[in-house]
């Protein structure tokens, strides 16, 4: 594939990641971090809220095992996991947090629950696609190199 | 351009005080992005042992909630001490009155996270113009 047509499908990619409304402004904030002297910022900050977050999900998962719930802890536990959300960019996943947090409040546990087995879903999902996304960069950065030789 | 009357470098300096690594890393890269020399740490009493033990900062970015010392705390005691050095209060916190409470311990103002370029250049531009 030519150098054109891996730059052409890295913005296809990104700009899909926005389109279906995964991502939203924050992440451009991080993309404008990264430069020669953090040129993988992105994918490492990406790594490092995955890696973080893996623990929030455990505790909220134990904590709607619980009878009754505690909709305070709960509440604690989205918020930090927002917050992670938020840094990057992670809308739909961030939207999400906010809508368990209501139900939170509202005392509502079966729309935490419902809420949550989303969440994970949607997770998953936007790890997978920057995984990808990633995977795409990181070859068309070699081919560039290659084109360079 | 050193605000703060300890800085040797003509860089601002800069402390991120906050728990989450991962708001360590984005603000560290920002601040760093935007100029400044910047440290991190990772609760209010790390900050208090820093300045007890004669180090100082031009401009401080306190997360609120944090363990062991949250920011408020860490605030009203660098206040207490003397500290004159710019203390941004940085929290994902949406209510008011939260925010009225952080900033009512000293901060010089307050930022709902994540600092972003425009924020902090916005800051940066005010602290220019007022020296």
């Amino acid at each position: 594939m030519e150098r054109t047509q891996q730059h052409r499908q890295v913005a296809h990619m990104r700009q899909s990641l926005f389109d279906q409304g995964l991502l939203d402004e924050q992440f451009v904030q991080l993309e404008e971090l990264q430069d020669d002297a953090n040129p993988n910022f992105v994918e490492e900050v990406v790594t490092l809220f995955y890696r973080d977050s893996a623990r929030l999900v455990l505790n909220i998962d134990q904590a709607l095992d619980k009878s009754p719930l505690d909709f305070s802890k709960l509440d604690s536990y989205m918020h930090q996991f927002k917050g992670s959300a938020s840094s990057i960019g992670a809308k739909k996943v961030k939207s999400e947090c906010t809508l368990f947090r209501e139900y939170c409040k509202a005392g509502n546990g079966e729309g935490c629950m419902k809420t949550f087995q989303q969440l994970k879903k949607d997770y998953a999902v936007l790890r997978k696609k920057l995984e990808t996304y990633f995977q795409v960069i990181f070859h068309s950065l070699l081919f560039d190199k290659d084109g360079e030789n | 351009m050193g605000f703060g009357k300890h800085s040797s470098s003509s860089k601002i300096s800069a402390l991120v005080v906050d728990d989450d690594t991962i708001i360590q890393k984005i603000h560290k890269a920002l601040l760093t992005k935007l100029g400044l020399e910047v440290n991190v740490v990772a609760n209010g009493k790390e900050v208090l042992d820093l300045y007890r033990s004669g180090t100082s900062f031009d401009l401080i970015f306190m997360d609120m909630e944090m363990p062991i010392m949250d920011g408020l705390e860490a605030t009203k005691e660098l206040r207490a001490m003397g500290v004159q050095s710019i203390i941004m209060g940085v929290t994902s916190r949406d209510l008011d009155l939260e925010k009225e409470a952080f900033m009512a311990s000293g901060l010089n103002d307050c930022y709902t996270k994540p600092l972003t370029i425009s924020k902090i250049g916005s800051l940066l531009q005010k602290l220019k113009k007022k020296n």
